[in-house]
């Protein structure tokens, strides 16, 4: 038990970053250029960490807690959600709506952090990022839900072991609509295109980038560790109802829910290098499809319980 | 044994508002005297509600002599003992606050009208829950509706709080009508107004529990604030001193969803329906609330909004409460029914908070407008820190109270997947509803703390702004540790919320269950904590050696940015709101920018009620016009009318001679 949670541990704080590497790296792939290191987001955390810092004379200690607020909460739904086994050091029944929930906080500390500046671009990322993430709130937990409801259960672990794993792409099309708006709230939540683009340069298009513009230092490394801590949360999410993990994990489960992590992260470069932005005025439709999509979902798990 | 400390507590806060009224030539005196009375009285009522909510037992007494029509019959159970301990709590918490808050007005008025009143309205509050009688009842409840309007209208010479006051007053009298046919109804089932007759006279018929359900879901719904029914509360909240609001929303709306679960206990085995139809309201109240405070700018009003919005997470709790019990799913149940009622205190102390904290900056900078503040979390530490706590608590985020009551709700939204048809998806369709009020609040919150305590002051208003003095830190303080303490500890709470769920579902099956299920939150938030402090000391650790500059905001180059060139609570909600454009009533008064070298131009956007400004207001046009075809038989001659009395009383006389009814 106690090597299960410390690899459980270790995968959620080292893998991440590469998963932000590999995104690089095919995206760069696509445009036919030679991307960063595959370990650049290390070299640019160990980096940070070592920087010195400047505060903007308007802030207060908002400012100071955001990202480790934020970071905090990222690390806290790692321990909630399972990772390389069927279940996590935190495991509980009720932990999905914590997950969500901690998730939730971060986003609040790192807004309030943002409006702390007193900057107008700033103030008008933590606007988008509030008016896009009270949309994919639902759609999250539709999916989760469509998950869960079958086997009556609030927990990931036992959701999960009941997911039907012989069948579930002829005979189970609800959990492939649950993967689909996962990975659709993973591209709003963690601010890639189509909804933002990580990659702007104009403060005024941005979404997420715009809020910790004022970031600098350990603050910022912790922010950009954060940014890959979340991709790898929803990716493992995404992992455990695609491929079955096993339950007590091991060599297998580490490789099944890295591997995933990168195949995820490679699906991530090649929608960001095959599509556009969306307007942001198109952004709330994009999300509000992807809680009808979960919908659509809830209304299979119902005709399937024939009730 | 049980009662008498409540009818202790409900003498002291009488005498004491008597007292505050004698002693009116001195308002330091009559504040003190209505101080220490709610005080003691709160302390007393506190620990017998504990004590009762932790121990279990019920009393009832029937005073010797006779009221006209009712009888003086008071008891306590579990479900009175929890509202009594939101009354108490956040009673005694407001009268502290509120001794500071009323020292600021000592100088310009007598202030032994507002402590009389509002110990009044605490004691009718208390009453209400204390009452075994519907006359007892109606009674109590007019006294707390009508001292609430004379505590709406505080500063009666400005002419929107007169309004306020009387929009309050006619809502509230609309509502009590519906109470009192449903109380007659009562007394005919039973035989007499008491309520143990009611309990023992057996189920009413379907069709008349029905009606009984509808007719409590108007009445006590105006009380609570269910859409449609929640045009008041937006204007008696910011009129009325914080205290006041604090308590009024804090408690006295919950005495209708008191009332609602009290009229549950007679009807029975609730059809699937009830269930289903206060899962509507609660959806249309939550959403529609929390859009329509994110519209607001003026603190007091959006804080009000947010009450129709918690009202509605309330009721979604007791929605999937009733689908239990009609499913006999006491799983379901009894989760629904506790997260409803520990939302209910939740509410009752973060809002409290809320109010006392838009009192404090009312206090201090003398405007409620949002875009008129800015930057006084450095002027005003122990306001800003309070009021974060209450936010982070309100939008239901770990590891704070409010995290655990509406964990609770989603949990028994998760369980009915095991109901079917109907029930199944209504209960299904509470998830994606409370994310979606979730993430709107966060937004809301977000816009309110950030732009009032964040940033750099935009107005004049701020310069002169410092924390409120002690006595109103005190409850505020006291406030944000209990909504920590809850967060981090919540057994303790279910403890308290357990038996008056089970007076409602009537079985203490699945009780046990959920306490083991709550203790895994207290490790999740101690691990967030601990985090949180491992990443702080990281940091500190890492900077402690290095330089760290100070410089201005980042603006692209721009070194000179002026505090007006911030984002403002408008600029912030637009976006969130522009989905949702076609629920919000938002008319806009402009003069666009015309032309290559635009002269004079203006904007201008005033969030109005839909209810009130599209519904309410149209209908009552149109009623007043119906109704003025009438006008023909009033003549204004008291001749006239004469004659009409004694056709109606002839006509009578012909009716009951000839064999009516």
């Amino acid at each position: 038990m106690i090597a299960q949670w410390v690899v459980h541990v270790l995968v959620l704080l080292l893998f991440p970053p590469l998963l932000l590497g590999v995104i690089g790296t095919t995206k760069a792939w696509f445009a036919g250029r030679k991307g960063p290191p595959l370990l650049q987001l290390y070299f640019d955390v160990w980096k940070l960490l070592h920087k010195e810092a400047v505060y903007s004379r308007t802030t207060t200690w908002i400012f100071r807690a955001g990202p480790i607020v934020s970071l905090a909460s990222l690390l806290s739904a790692g321990l909630v959600l399972p990772l390389t086994s069927g279940s996590a050091p935190l495991s509980f029944g009720g932990d999905v709506i914590a997950f969500a929930y901690l998730l939730g906080l971060g986003r609040y500390f790192t807004m309030a952090a943002a409006l702390d500046t007193g900057s107008s671009f700033e103030g008008m990322g933590a606007s988008r990022e509030a008016a896009f993430s009270a949309l994919a709130e639902p759609a999250l937990l539709v999916a989760l839900a469509i998950v869960c409801v079958p086997a009556s259960t609030v927990s990931f672990a036992d959701a999960f072991a009941a997911l039907p794993w012989s069948s579930w792409g002829a005979a189970h099309p609800e959990i492939l609509i649950a993967v689909v708006v996962i990975f659709l709230v993973l591209l709003a939540e963690n601010s890639r295109i189509p909804v933002d683009d990580p990659a702007t340069h104009l403060e005024l298009t941005m979404i997420h980038e715009v809020m910790v513009l004022d970031h600098s230092g350990p603050d910022f490394a912790f922010i950009l560790y954060g940014s890959a801590v979340k991709i790898f949360l929803f990716s493992a999410l995404l992992v455990h109802l695609i491929i079955p993990v096993s339950p007590d994990g091991g060599w297998l489960g580490i490789l099944v829910v890295c591997a995933g992590g990168v195949a995820i992260a490679v699906a991530i470069g090649v929608v960001e290098s095959g599509m556009a932005r969306l307007r942001l005025v198109r952004v709330p439709q994009f999300l509000i499809g992807a809680s009808v999509l979960g919908a659509i979902g809830i209304f299979v798990v119902l005709l399937r319980a024939g009730r | 044994m049980t009662l008498w400390p409540f009818l202790l507590a409900l003498g002291i806060h009488l005498t004491g508002g008597i007292l505050a009224l004698l002693l009116r030539r001195s308002n330091r005196v009559a504040l003190a005297t209505g101080t220490v009375a709610c005080v003691v009285a709160s302390v007393i009522g506190l620990v017998a509600a504990g004590h009762l909510l932790l121990v279990g037992g019920a009393a009832e007494m029937q005073a010797s002599w006779h009221v006209p029509v009712g009888q003086l019959r008071v008891g306590v159970d579990a479900l009175s003992a929890f509202f009594l301990l939101c009354i108490y709590l956040v009673s005694g918490l407001a009268a502290v606050y509120g001794a500071g808050y009323l020292g600021g007005h000592a100088h310009e008025r007598t202030l032994a009208p507002v402590i009389f009143f509002f110990v009044l309205l605490v004691a009718g509050m208390t009453v209400v829950a204390l009452a075994r009688d519907g006359v007892l009842f109606l009674v109590a409840w007019e006294v707390m509706s009508l001292s609430g309007y004379f505590l709406v209208t505080f500063e009666h010479e400005r002419e929107d709080v007169r309004r306020a006051g009387m929009v309050y007053l006619i809502a509230s009298h609309i509502g009590v009508v519906f109470l009192f046919i449903l109380f007659t109804i009562f007394a005919r089932h039973g035989g007499d107004f008491s309520f143990a007759a009611l309990a023992s006279a057996g189920p009413l018929s379907s069709s008349l529990a029905n009606a009984c359900f509808l007719l409590a879901l108007v009445g006590f719904g105006s009380k609570a604030g269910f859409w449609l029914l929640h045009t008041w509360l937006p204007e008696a909240h910011p009129a009325a001193p914080s205290h006041v609001s604090a308590t009024m929303s804090g408690v006295m709306i919950k005495m209708g969803i008191y009332g609602l679960l009290r009229a549950l206990t007679f009807l029975g085995t609730p059809p699937a329906w009830w269930g289903i139809t206060l899962i509507v309201v609660g959806a249309l109240s939550g959403v529609l609330g929390v859009l329509h405070a994110l519209a607001q700018h003026d603190l007091k009003r959006l804080l009000a909004y947010h009450s129709v919005e918690n009202i509605g997470i309330i009721t979604l709790g007791i929605g999937l409460g009733l689908l239990g019990q009609s499913a006999a799913n006491p799983t379901v149940a009894i989760l629904g029914y506790s997260g409803a009622i520990l939302h209910t205190l939740n509410h009752g102390l973060f809002k409290g908070l809320l109010f006392q904290g838009a009192g404090s900056v009312l206090f201090a900078t003398g405007t409620k407008a949002i875009d008129s503040l800015g930057g006084l979390s450095r002027k005003m530490p122990v306001t800003a820190l309070t009021f974060l706590v209450a936010s982070v608590a309100i939008c239901g985020l770990p590891p704070l109270n409010g995290f655990v009551s509406e964990w609770l709700i989603y949990v028994a939204a998760f369980h009915g997947g095991a109901l079917s048809g109907a029930t199944l998806v209504a209960a299904l369709a509470v998830i994606p509803t409370l994310a979606l009020i979730g993430g709107l609040a966060a937004a809301c919150f977000v816009k309110a703390y950030g732009i009032i305590f964040l940033g750099e002051p935009r107005t004049k208003a701020c310069e002169p702004a410092h924390d409120p003095p002690r006595s109103m830190r005190g409850p505020m303080l006291v406030g944000a540790v209990l909504c920590l303490a809850i967060g981090l500890w919540p057994q303790a709470a279910l403890q308290i919320v357990a038996r008056p769920a089970q007076v409602l579902v009537g079985t203490t099956a699945g009780a046990d269950a959920m306490l083991g299920l709550l203790l895994p939150i207290t490790r999740v938030a101690l691990v967030l904590v601990g985090l949180a402090a491992v990443l702080t000391l990281l940091r500190w650790g890492l900077l402690r050696r290095r330089e760290v500059a100070v410089g201005s905001t980042w603006g692209c180059g721009y070194e000179a940015p002026t505090a007006r060139m911030q984002y403002t609570a408008a600029s912030f909600a637009e976006p969130i709101l522009d989905p949702f454009e076609a629920t919000l009533h938002r008319p806009v008064h402009e003069n666009p920018v015309r032309g290559y070298f635009p002269e004079e131009a203006h904007y201008e956007r005033h969030p109005k009620d839909v209810v009130g400004d599209r519904v309410l207001v149209p209908a009552a046009r149109r009623l007043i016009a119906a109704l003025a075809r009438i006008q023909i038989i009033q003549h204004g001659r008291v001749q006239l009318y004469l004659v009409y009395i004694l056709v109606t009383v002839i006509v009578l006389l012909v009716w009951q001679l000839s064999g009516g009814a």
